[in-house]
């Protein structure tokens, strides 16, 4: 018999409750479809407004941070504490990055009056006002999500440090990983819908 | 009977080369929204980040070397998703 830890089954809850986070969002991305529908000119109109490179290298600091989880998890199996630390703290690291970006994004974004509820927005034209919504809406349910991948990271960095976490038992840094790359596909999508429409 | 099956190591080298191709990709979706496809602008920027996606997801996230229950319970998720995707469109493209 196996020490009674089933490392299948922990995995199995985590990918449920991804399941739930793939629909929440992919509820979101219905509603911005069918509103792109109805208001193609103002979408673009509005995307153009968002700064392309602030998007693209958020793209690119979430792939890398993507690609040092994952290879941190392959660390810890390879017994490679130090290596498996210094993954991982590069890995909030990016996350920290991704959110100094977005402050700054957002925050030109309200000098120019434009956030929920402005009055820009409000008297202006309804696509906008509803390209603007959701812009914030999503992009701001994603960096919550940034924000608990970070402390589910830090928690797994923890344990590592403290050899919680060895190469036959990281069910929870894995989790972590897990809901890591969630939000790393969440951005993939969100990046050229709203960073890249024409 | 500890079931180690589930153990798959990635070599850093594999992984690396996900990242490569991932960044290459978002090269490609940038570069392909300044070129004026008309209609056909928004299914390829959806088509280049399902792609990039399948690798996260095959890759990053172990699909690939998962059972058979998270293999089909995943597959069932899309499903639904598309499902519902699917019956929108048709409710706002046919209103």
């Amino acid at each position: 018999m196996s020490t009674g830890i089933d490392k299948t089954g922990i995995k199995i809850g985590m990918w449920l409750f991804l399941y739930s986070e793939i629909l929440l969002f992919g509820g979101l991305f219905v509603l911005y479809a069918a509103y792109f529908y109805k208001y193609p000119e103002f979408f673009s109109e509005g995307g153009k407004e968002l700064n392309r490179v602030i998007g693209a290298v958020n793209t690119v600091v979430l792939l890398v941070s993507s690609f040092t989880v994952a290879a941190s998890i392959t660390a810890v199996q390879r017994k490679a504490k130090k290596q498996a630390i210094g993954l991982l703290i590069f890995s909030i690291f990016c996350g920290v990055v991704f959110l100094v970006n977005k402050y700054f994004e957002w925050g030109a974004k309200f000098h120019h009056d434009i956030y929920p509820n402005s009055e820009t927005l409000v008297s202006g034209e309804v696509g906008l006002n509803i390209f603007f919504g959701l812009y914030y809406v999503i992009t701001g349910l994603h960096g919550l999500h940034v924000i608990i991948g970070m402390i589910l990271l830090s928690i797994s960095l923890v344990l590592v440090m403290a050899g919680k976490v060895t190469e036959s038992k990281y069910s929870m840094l894995e989790n972590a990983g897990l809901y890591w790359h969630l939000v790393d596909l969440i951005w993939i999508f969100v990046f050229p819908l709203f960073y890249l429409v024409l | 009977m500890d079931s180690q099956k589930n153990n798959h190591i990635l070599s850093y080298t594999t992984l690396a080369l996900v990242l490569g191709l991932l960044l290459v990709l978002t090269g490609v979706t940038v570069g392909v929204s300044y070129i004026d496809l008309g209609f056909f602008n928004v299914p390829v920027a959806l088509a280049i980040a399902c792609t990039k996606v399948t690798f996260v997801l095959l890759f990053f996230m172990h699909l690939r070397y998962e059972g058979p229950i998270i293999n089909f319970s995943f597959i069932g998720t899309i499903s639904f998703l598309l499902i519902m995707i699917g019956f929108i469109f048709f409710d706002v493209a046919f209103r």
